[in-house]
């Protein structure tokens, strides 16, 4: 042990690498808002029970959001907006957070994200569920790894259904390895994403067929087998790929615009277009 | 040991003539991949040599920068720098690369980064989660993302 001690303090980050100790890890699972929900932490404490009761602490915070958000709980705050009982301006602080938070991503993504979907009579009810999971992770996410300050520095990963946040307080650990599915063979992957922090969402109709609807015509989207973007936010990670799913071929143009998020777009033929900001 | 060697030396080639690949639009470079050797300590690259982390069981693992011999390719000098970490490669690069032109710039821009993750994936069981099409809990169970939490609870 003395040997790596000082080999680390003198020498260059791959020795480093090679001598480090791999911290514990553990991994925890929930189902929530119809998502299984992984928490993976690395670091000194990982195994103990202070981690795990802030885990459970964040699984709470998302079961108090589905509560809330749920679309298909007829007691929740949402249902009673989508019944006409409630307006989203009377409804609590955390609702008009989202309410307002799904109008800038309709500006952001050129429309392409509406939370005002068309019902089976046409007229447009409120259905927020493509935002609320992004954001409701994150933000339990960035609540978690505040309180694992406290016990030393620990590494964090979510991944709620497909969707991956991650951070890492630690330097003497690798990246978070996140494979992209392959849409055309689900036990296959792309690529890997190397990530410290940041976040992968990807949107495609390999898991649950053609759910996702262009809010302009109400209508399935097409043209692409599945959008990945990789950024900063998972909330915006999550809306980009949405709307570069309902985009389809056109996403190019509007993805290249965005700051700090990058994607992959999977075209039918299984082509892949990697978009990347301009400088 | 022997054969984790091999198995880096064939990856190593594969890498070059992947490379020579992306950046030639027509056939095939005559590169002949010449044998790996560790970087010198304290040498330009400022990498290691093998630094053998050997734990308290009796598995030898290799771990270190090793940076290929220089590859005269029709296009230019190519020389890759892995890094092993316990017998896993967690990068590759390309550290001298044919630069000349624009096009040049413009493909290796678009090559480089992808050769590194290619690599990577290429021996990647090692993955600590998947990023794909919403999976609901219903998929959960028969999904590589279970088989992953499982290695981990």
């Amino acid at each position: 042990m003395s040997t790596a001690s000082t080999a680390a303090g003198v020498t260059s980050l791959p020795v480093m690498r090679a001598l480090r100790l791999e911290q514990p890890r553990r991994a925890f699972v929930a189902q929530l808002m119809g998502l299984p929900v992984s928490v993976h932490v690395r670091g000194p404490r990982a195994t103990g029970p202070a981690v795990a009761a802030l885990v459970q602490q964040l699984f709470l915070a998302l079961a108090a959001d589905e509560a809330t958000f749920s679309t298909y709980r007829a007691d929740s705050t949402v249902s009673a907006i989508r019944r006409g009982e409630l307006r989203i301006e009377h409804a609590g602080t955390r609702v008009r957070e989202v309410a307002g938070l799904c109008d800038e991503a309709t500006r952001r993504t050129a429309g392409a994200f509406s939370a005002w979907l068309p019902g089976p009579d046409g007229s447009r009810l409120f259905e927020p569920t493509g935002l609320v999971k992004g954001w409701a992770v994150q933000q339990a996410f960035d609540a978690l790894c505040e309180r694992l300050v406290d016990l030393g520095p620990h590494d964090a990963l979510i991944n709620a259904g497909g969707d991956i946040a991650v951070a890492c307080a630690r330097t003497d650990t690798p990246d978070w390895r996140i494979a992209i599915e392959d849409p055309r063979d689900r036990t296959r992957t792309l690529r890997v994403e190397s990530l410290r922090t940041g976040a992968v969402a990807t949107s495609g109709t390999a898991a649950r067929g053609a759910h996702i609807l262009d809010p302009a015509t109400g209508s399935p989207a097409h043209g692409l087998l599945a959008a990945t973007v990789v950024g900063p936010s998972l909330l915006w990670a999550d809306v980009y790929a949405t709307a570069a799913f309902v985009h389809g071929t056109r996403a190019v143009g509007w993805l290249r615009d965005l700051p700090t998020y990058r994607a992959d777009l999977v075209a039918p033929d299984g082509s892949i277009t990697r978009v990347i900001q301009q400088a | 040991m022997r054969r984790i060697s091999y198995w880096v030396m064939s990856t190593f080639s594969a890498l070059v003539i992947l490379f020579s690949y992306h950046t030639s639009t027509n056939s095939m470079a005559a590169a002949s991949p010449t044998p790996l050797t560790p970087a010198d300590t304290g040498g330009s690259t400022g990498t290691a040599a093998p630094a053998a982390t050997t734990n308290s069981t009796t598995t030898t693992t290799i771990s270190g920068s090793y940076t290929g011999s220089q590859v005269n390719t029709r296009w230019g000098i190519v020389q890759v720098q892995i890094t092993v970490v316990n017998g896993k490669i967690t990068s590759a690069q390309a550290i001298e690369y044919p630069n000349d032109n624009f096009r040049d710039q413009q493909i290796n821009a678009y090559a480089l980064p992808i050769l590194n993750s290619e690599v990577v994936t290429a021996q990647s069981a090692n993955i600590d989660s998947i990023s794909g099409a919403t999976v609901t809990s219903n998929g959960y169970t028969s999904s590589l993302q279970s088989a992953i939490d499982q290695a981990h609870q």
